[in-house]
C-alpha cells in the first residue's frame, strides 16, 4: 500500500479489504464490504467518468471469478486509466479458506483474451519493484500476484460506515 | 404511441448523465437511440448487477446514473441493490421493463411480473420501508421521471421506473 500514491482505489470485499484498511487507510480507498464480484464494475464506473485519472482496483481471485464477464467489459471499454491488481490465493479467505478454481484457471490469460492492454503475473517478492511501472503503463492492465493463503492474525474490520466511505471517496473524486 | 423521444428528453432534463444496462424488447426503442447516438455514452453491460456496479462508481464521481434492464435482471441485481446501493446510499434510477404484467407472457416472466412492485416494497432496512418505484404512463412521462428522480435523490436510494409494454418499444 505504501507504493500506491493517491490513485482512487476500489478495494474488493473480504480479507483483502480488511488487510488494505489495516495496512494503510486512505480516503482514496473505496472499501466494498458487500456486493462480491462487483469491484471491477465499480472501478469501471469511476474509470469511464474520470478518464484522466489512474484508477486502481485491488481484487481477489474469488471476486474476479464471480464477475468474470466484467473482464470482457474492461477490455472492450479499453479504459487506458484502469489498473487491475489481483491477489490470487486460490481460496475464499474470509469464509475459511475454501478453494476457488484458480489452481487451474489463469485469470491473466482471460484478461489478455478479453482485450486488456497487458496482463501479467508477478511473484509476491517482485511486486514492489513492478508496481511503479505497472501503474504508469497503459490500461486496461492486470497484474496478478500469486500469494499464499493466510491472513494476518487478529486483523480488524473496516471501521468506517459505508456512508462515510461513499462521502470521502466521492470527495476525493471532486464530488464533495 | 411510442414515447421514446419524450422519455429521453425527460431523462436529460432531470439530470441523468450516465447510462448503462442490459436490453429488453420493451425498452428497445431507447437502446436503439443510445446505439445510434453515441453522445449518450451508453455502456452495454454484461450483466445487470455489473451495470449497477458501474453506475455506482459513476455516481460516487458525481454522475446521476440510469440503468436499463428487463425485470428478469432484478433477480441478478438484488445483492448489488441491498449490499451496495442501499447501505452506501448511492442513488440510481433503475429503468425496468414489466414483462409478465397481468400474468400474460412467456412462462419465465410470470413470477417476476407478479412480484414486480413487491420486490421494491420488500427491500427494507430499519426505518427504510421499501424502495421508491413509479409506473411509467404514456400520458405523464415528464411527471413520472421527475417524481421518481426526486425520491431517489432526496432519499439517496436506488429506485425504479417500471415500464409497461408499448411505451418505449420504438425509437421515435
Amino acid at each position: 500500500m505504501q507504493a500506491l500514491g493517491d490513485q482512487p482505489t476500489i478495494v474488493c470485499n473480504g480479507m483483502i479489504g480488511r488487510e488494505v484498511f489495516t495496512a494503510r487507510d486512505r480516503e482514496e480507498s473505496f472499501y466494498m464490504i458487500g456486493s462480491m464480484g462487483l469491484g471491477l464494475s465499480i472501478a469501471l464506473g469511476v474509470a469511464t467518468t474520470h478518464p484522466e485519472t489512474s484508477i486502481v482496483c485491488l481484487d481477489g481471485d474469488g471476486n474476479v471469478l464471480m464477475g468474470a464477464g466484467v473482464l470482457a467489459s474492461a477490455g472492450a471499454l479499453g479504459c487506458k486509466n484502469l489498473h487491475h491488481i489481483v491477489f490470487d490465493n486460490e481460496a475464499h479467505g474470509s469464509t475459511g479458506g475454501q478453494r476457488t478454481i484458480t489452481e487451474s484457471v489463469q485469470l491473466e490469460k482471460i484478461a489478455a483474451a478479453s482485450g486488456y492492454a497487458s496482463a501479467e503475473r508477478v511473484a509476491p517478492e517482485d511486486l514492489a519493484e513492478a508496481l511503479p511501472g505497472f501503474l504508469a503503463s497503459e490500461g486496461p492492465a492486470m497484474l496478478l500476484v500469486k500469494v499464499e493463503i493466510g491472513n494476518q492474525p487478529g486483523i480488524g474490520r473496516v471501521t468506517h460506515t459505508p456512508v462515510e466511505i461513499t462521502q470521502r471517496f466521492g470527495g476525493k473524486l471532486g464530488n464533495g | 404511441m411510442p414515447k421514446t423521444t419524450e422519455f429521453l428528453a425527460a431523462l436529460k432534463a432531470n439530470g441523468y448523465d450516465y447510462f448503462t444496462g442490459v436490453p429488453c424488447s420493451l425498452l428497445k426503442g431507447v437502446i436503439r437511440r443510445f446505439d445510434e447516438e453515441p453522445e449518450w455514452g451508453y455502456i452495454s453491460a454484461v450483466r445487470e448487477d455489473s451495470a449497477m456496479g458501474m453506475a455506482a462508481g459513476a455516481a460516487m464521481g458525481g454522475r446521476l446514473p440510469a440503468v436499463f434492464m428487463q425485470n428478469s435482471g432484478l433477480g441478478v441485481c438484488l445483492n448489488a441493490i441491498v449490499s451496495l446501493n442501499v447501505i452506501y446510499e448511492i442513488p440510481t434510477l433503475i429503468v425496468v421493463s414489466w414483462r409478465g404484467k397481468d400474468g400474460i407472457d412467456a412462462p419465465e416472466h410470470l413470477v417476476m411480473g407478479e412480484i414486480m412492485t413487491d420486490y421494491f416494497d420488500g427491500i427494507t432496512l430499519g426505518e427504510m420501508k421499501g424502495l421508491p418505484w413509479q409506473i411509467l404512463s404514456a400520458d405523464s412521462i415528464e411527471d413520472d421521471v421527475a417524481t421518481i428522480t426526486k425520491k431517489i435523490t432526496e432519499r439517496r436510494v436506488p429506485g425504479a421506473l417500471i415500464v409497461p409494454k408499448g411505451i418505449l418499444d420504438a425509437s421515435s
